[in-house]
């Protein structure tokens, strides 16, 4: 076989295929070692290679959670700003959000990689600690005004000096977050990860040389952005419009707007995103980098195969939103911005799209992550506990497909906790985990259903999340209605409490015995609902997904006594609905 | 049932019989005889039984009146894959018919919207009655056995075949369960009623429901293919009862396999990792890695010390866990039908799409128009184009040159061959990489194991693969085209039980753990003495699986037998994690999360030797020819072999091609060939690719 020193396709594929191994290998070190079940179950962790001097994406492991697809290239380059000769075995940490990050939670190390005394380029990963301190456990604050309510902030900070760790630095972190010591084994596993990284490109610059690495590695980057290229090309040229809604901020009870306008011209989209509103006194401002991320990984939804590499960013022109909430400056709290804000963000991208390439796209999905944290006293164990919970919801209906029940949110690939392991370890009861019913929009192809779910407390506690789609439910498309709200609903001391701003709250106080019932959205229908196949209805009311009437209200699809479909009254249900919808 | 005598004095006639997805597979072994006879007819996929009966045919008139009939099938996996399944139904705690639906959150891939699941028993068919038991076993809600009662009329009202019974925390105390198990197989027409805490008792609802509801789905049909089969093998004197393989690697009598159906899922390819356990231990390989490379993909599994690595966190399809000890096959997407093409970036690509067998490769003749892997061999003379197996029609192979040049090579500026090295090089880098991997999430190195090619393709690829990863050693069996078959003859006897421990290491006592172990040790051995199997001995393997309190991946630790000591328990933790994270944890609190016994009923030792090749010693004879084979060096004048003239002891150097009826060897230049006592070929790496291989690691 051709093993030639210089980079011909088949080399250069198989250095490609090396780089993202390498990737792949470091993501699972990672997940393996890891304390937090954030990162070992709900898989809240990405590991990357980034440029030496640009920090601009190399690869990226395939295992990483989607909204890390844009956002550690921006973390690089703050530490790359930051650091002054960096040596090999120095590690530095960081998770501030405005140099490149996401929320709080998300802590990124960051290392120099040195091949034969010289710096080649970076590796870096990120991973979801469950506390980084600040007012609520777990960090998902509804309510925060300043940055500094939601936890510890880090800069660039060298953790590791030549090799070793820093306990000083160490000790501050550790005094300012919750359940601090199962910290260290999350630090050790970031580690772990950043030592495989180095192992495997040491060895895969022994096999094929750094000259011919870096001159792969150019040209993959090219090669990536004429494959984006070459899938923009579906997108007629044009301008394509969408506006998508956060239901409030947690503070002041306006909804937000996400106003973007996508134009396609010479090969390229360019991203408009200024007529956004401004930015809001609560929780909901999203960093830059994050706003970026989630175009980059809407873009990656729409076209699966393109590789991780800053070269499929090149065609998309992001504009850069200043004065909107999806600029956020300090001390502008973002607690929500990496869960919440970046899936309107997304479903905007997708929502504009859609007129544009139909065969590709699907209406929206729940679009909420359904963060909920519940603190208190374990009184079987005497210990302080934070339960963290979250739940998917419907996906959209596309043009061949109903959209899934209960997927996970569009930037995460995370599991949800089972029920049985959640009732041994925390003082909770589940009274109800069910199908949403009716809770797709109907359409063609109708959306997914959301999640109903009941949790009785053993004793008292503090409930706290943040969530959205509670005001508008997520829209349909090409005609395909919108799928029903996120609701959440308190039964406190027999009374029912419903949250102000319906999908957030803070530290709500309840005792034991009361109940929080929740309701996830379910996705957005495609299509005109009136073009269902009729023995799709029949067999969804079957299954109890939805009742006659809201069939005959919906679909215009009527039943005999029987159960069985009236051909003669669907017909004339579908016809009058459709007269009225003309008119 | 009476047990059958083991007539080890006089006359054995043992049949093992695998169905695969194109061939099945049979191996007839007589006791005096001087060689067995193996047989290969083409699949029927619609009954399996003409196929296996037709099997027995060919096999002779011999095959009468066998001792054992020992046999593998794909009808379960099948049955899911292709949801050919019963209808069924579920009784579940009232609030949560629809765990089985809603899944643990998480889409098929990354990347991508548009989803599909479907669960395995549709909403109208899952019924709640009133019930509850906490996490800690205690009795919230009593168990309403008139809804319980209702809930039985309404599923046979909708024609349901197969009923699931499935309660929250059953795994702690299996009361509720028990009850309804009671009430409704007194109601229930057939014995189709899978009971949750008996298919699995450990927590995790989803994936218990999920095992329950593949068992109550797959039992039917397994059920009514097995005393179909069973009939037809009687009938024709052949045999009365039948041993059915599990995935576990170990097999069960017809009668017994239905009430664990679940466990039949899987069971193809752990017959393979069986023979391969037992071929390589006896040629003194203990630590091997298996290799098993059909048309459309590839499975790998880790036999450590003898023994195969099971695994009860198996995936089937997309949200389809099955939690249910199983032989660690690991699947990767790629083989021999895996179609090259060239991405928008240019570069060249390998898989996931496949030819498959329709329509093939391109030189199978059956319309095939995209180059696979198997076109690449074709085209650099690594395969002969006259043996291929089970093609009727073949295509010349200029037409085969000629359609990867336009394809492949026209867009890289390759000449047909060089785009053929081409495509080789991307699968086999992609196959390494793939190997790689499930390894080292196992926490395994590559260069501490042997490989162990088979499958039809599996020995053509396997010596770059060996070279790639630094494997020092490979073992390529006298039969590789047969190993699962021979897996049916050689497996034990084998009943595996998991119970949840849940506590603190610090707070448990050896006692404890030792009666656990013991009251599994017992059943276990209760249900296999009714087999009719004859057993020479019983041994146990009890595995405990822990995890740092906190953490949610549980490492498996083996514990010899009545040996729960609790500091060596923490001592063997403690090594195994930083050996698998390459990290301490002392300020860790290990959990026992569960304690695994497998019960062992071994059989009768089959003699190997019998497999082999004919005896002749080496000689020129065993050189058929000669061919152009391209190697990295270049185009090289290859010798080829006929393994049935390869004889104990003979040996060989690469570059060479070994040719077999069922496949094809290839030995890269520089690598040493021996044929062992069993006839297995051992293939060494010289030390310089040695290096060079410890170099890339």
């Amino acid at each position: 076989m051709i093993r030639s020193n210089r980079l011909d396709a088949i080399t250069l594929g198989v250095i490609q295929s090396g780089l993202q191994q390498i990737c792949n290998e470091m993501d699972l070190a990672f997940v393996r070692s890891a304390f937090s079940p954030v990162i070992t179950e709900g898989q809240d962790r990405s590991d990357g290679i980034y440029h030496r001097e640009t920090g601009e994406l190399i690869a990226q492991g395939d295992f990483g959670l989607p909204i890390f697809v844009g956002t550690m290239q921006e973390t690089t380059q703050s530490v790359i700003a930051a650091a002054r000769d960096p040596e090999p075995g120095d590690i530095y940490v960081v998770n501030d959000p405005y140099l490149g990050g996401t929320h709080l939670m998300d802590v990124k190390f960051v290392k120099p990689f040195f091949y034969n005394g010289r710096l080649f380029h970076w590796l870096a990963n990120t991973g979801h600690w469950p506390d980084i301190g600040g007012a609520v456990a777990g960090g998902y604050s509804a309510q925060a005004t300043e940055i500094e309510q939601e936890g510890l902030r880090l800069p660039p900070v060298r953790l590791f000096k030549k090799g070793v760790l820093d306990e000083e630095i160490l000790s501050i972190v550790l005094s300012n977050i919750r359940v601090a010591e199962e910290r260290r084994g999350d630090i050790k596993a970031h580690v772990a990860a950043l030592a495989v990284g180095e192992r495997r490109l040491t060895s895969l610059l022994d096999r094929y040389g750094v000259d011919l690495v870096e001159e792969a590695i150019v040209e993959l980057k090219s090669r990536a952005s004429q494959q984006m290229r070459s899938k923009l090309a579906l997108i007629p040229d044009g301008v394509y419009e969408s506006e998508t809604f956060v239901d409030s901020d947690g503070i002041d009870p306006d909804p937000l707007a996400v106003r973007l306008s996508i134009e396609k011209s010479n090969g390229e989209l360019t991203f408009d995103l200024s007529g956004s509103s401004p930015p809001c006194r609560g929780p909901m401002n999203s960093v830059i980098s994050t706003t970026r991320s989630a175009i980059y990984l809407a873009m990656k939804h729409i076209f699966p195969d393109v590789p991780m590499n800053a070269g499929i960013f090149e065609p998309l022109r992001i504009k850069e939103p200043h004065g909107t909430f999806l600029y956020a400056v300090y001390p502008r709290p973002v607690s929500g911005c990496s869960a919440e804000v970046s899936q309107r963000i997304t479903e905007a991208v997708f929502d504009a799209l859609v007129a544009a390439i139909p065969d590709r796209l699907f209406a929206a999905s729940a679009g909420t992550c359904g963060n909920m944290g519940i603190g208190g006293l374990n009184p079987e164990t005497g210990k302080r506990y934070v339960m963290y919970y979250f739940t998917g919801g419907g996906y959209g209906g596309s043009t061949e497909i109903d959209g899934m029940s209960n997927g996970c949110s569009v930037t995460g690939i995370s599991k949800m906790m089972p029920i049985e392991i959640l009732e041994q370890q925390f003082p909770v009861i589940f009274e109800e985990f069910s199908l949403a019913e009716n809770s797709a929009g109907a359409g063609r192809r109708r959306g997914g259903f959301g999640v109903r779910y009941a949790i009785r407390l053993k004793s008292d506690a503090l409930v706290s999340f943040v969530m959205d789609h509670g005001r508008y439910g997520p829209p349909g498309a090409n005609g395909g209605q919108p799928a029903a709200v996120n609701r959440v609903e308190i039964e406190r001391s027999g009374q029912i409490y419903v949250p102000p701003h319906l999908s957030k709250d803070q530290n709500v106080s309840l005792r034991g015995g009361d109940v929080v019932r929740v309701q996830t959205p379910g996705g957005g229908g495609f299509g005109n609902p009136l073009e269902r196949e009729p023995s799709l209805v029949e067999r969804d009311v079957g299954r109890g997904y939805l009742s006659e009437q809201q069939a005959v209200a919906q679909y215009g699809v009527a039943f005999t006594p029987m159960g069985a479909i009236d051909v003669e009254r669907t017909r004339s249900l579908r016809n009058a609905i459709d007269q009225h919808n003309q008119e | 049932m009476t047990s059958i005598q083991w007539k080890s004095e006089i006359l054995m006639k043992i049949v093992g019989c695998d169905v695969g997805g194109t061939f099945t597979d049979l191996i007839f072994v007589q006791s005096g005889a001087s060689a067995p006879t193996l047989v290969k007819v083409p699949t029927t996929p619609d009954n399996q039984a003409f196929g296996v009966m037709r099997a027995l045919t060919e096999a002779g008139s011999d095959a009468r009146g066998l001792d054992l009939f020992i046999h593998g099938t794909t009808v379960t996996t099948n049955a899911l894959l292709e949801r050919k399944i019963a209808r069924c139904g579920l009784i579940t705690t009232k609030g949560f018919r629809d765990i089985l639906e809603l899944g643990r959150r998480t889409r098929p891939s990354a990347y991508g919207m548009i989803a599909k699941f479907e669960p395995l028993i549709s909403r109208e068919c899952r019924i709640e009655v009133e019930e509850r038991i906490d996490a800690a076993g205690n009795t919230l809600r009593p168990l309403n056995e008139n809804e319980l009662k209702a809930a039985v009329q309404r599923l046979l009202q909708l024609n349901v075949e197969s009923v699931a019974i499935h309660f929250l925390h059953s795994y702690r105390n299996p009361a509720h369960e028990r009850r309804a198990a009671e009430i409704v197989r007194g109601m229930w027409p057939n014995p189709y009623v899978s009971v949750g805490h008996e298919i699995m008792s450990e927590f995790r609802e989803y994936e218990r429901g999920v095992a329950v509801s593949i068992n109550a789905s797959v039992q039917p049909p397994l059920d009514r293919y097995v005393n179909a089969l069973q009939k037809a093998l009687g009938s024709n004197k052949i045999v009365d009862d039948l041993l059915v393989m599990q995935g576990n690697g170990g097999t069960l009598s017809s009668s017994t396999v239905g009430k664990s159906a679940v466990s039949t899922v899987m069971s193809g390819p752990a017959s393979g990792v069986i023979a391969a356990a037992y071929t390589a231990k006896a040629a003194g390989f203990p630590n091997v890695v298996t290799y098993d490379m059909g048309g459309t993909s590839t499975d790998v599994a880790v036999i450590e010390a003898g023994l195969p690595l099971i695994s009860t966190d198996l995936e089937i399809e997309y949200a389809m866990p099955i939690h249910v000890p199983m032989v660690d096959v690991h699947t990767i997407g790629a083989g021999g039908g895996s179609i090259a093409w060239i991405d928008e970036a240019g570069l060249l690509r390998v898989g996931p799409r496949s030819a498959g067998a329709i329509p093939g490769p391109i030189c199978f003749g059956r319309g095939g128009e995209a180059p696979t892997i198997t076109d690449a061999n074709l085209v650099l003379g690594r395969l002969n184009p006259e043996q291929l197996t089970g093609v009727e029609h073949p295509v010349p192979v200029s037409s085969v040159i000629e359609r990867i040049g336009e394809t492949i090579g026209g867009p890289l500026g390759l000449s047909a061959h060089e785009a053929a090295t081409a495509i080789l090089r991307v699968a086999n880098d992609k196959m390494a990489g793939a190997l790689r991997l499930t390894l080292l999430s196992r926490g395994y190195d590559p260069r501490d194991f042997a490989l162990f090619p088979f499958g039809g393709a599996g020995p053509l690829h396997a010596s770059v693969l060996a070279r790639e990863l630094g494997i020092p050693k490979m073992i390529v069996p006298a039969r590789p085209g047969m190993t699962n078959a021979l897996g049916c003859v050689v497996a034990d006897l084998r009943q595996d039980s998991v119970t949840t421990v849940n506590a603190h290491l610090a707070k448990t006592d050896s006692a404890s753990l030792q009666a656990i172990a013991q009251q599994q040790s017992a059943e276990g051995q209760a249900i296999l003495a009714r087999e009719s199997a004859e057993i020479v001995r019983f041994s146990d393997i009890h595995t405990l699986y822990l995890q740092y309190e906190g953490q949610t991946h549980r490492l498996p630790i083996k514990i010899a037998p009545r040996d729960f000591e609790i500091a060596k328990i923490r001592h063997a933790f403690e090594l195994a994690y930083s050996q698998r994270f390459g990290i301490a944890v002392p300020e860790g609190n290990p959990v026992v999360v569960t304690l695994h016994t497998a019960v062992i009923g071994h059989r009768k030792k089959i003699d190997l030797k019998s497999l082999s090749h004919s005896r002749q010693s080496p000689s020129s004879s065993s050189l058929s020819s000669s061919r152009r084979v391209w190697f990295d060096q270049g185009w090289c004048d290859t010798p080829i072999y006929r393994r049935d003239h390869l004889g104990i002891g003979a040996t060989l150097q690469g570059p060479a091609i070994v040719e077999q009826l069922d496949c094809t060897i290839v030995i890269e230049p520089g690598q040493d060939v021996r044929v062992d006592d069993f006839g297995n070929l051992i293939v060494e790496l010289n030390e310089t690719t040695q290096e060079e291989a410890a170099r890339v690691q």
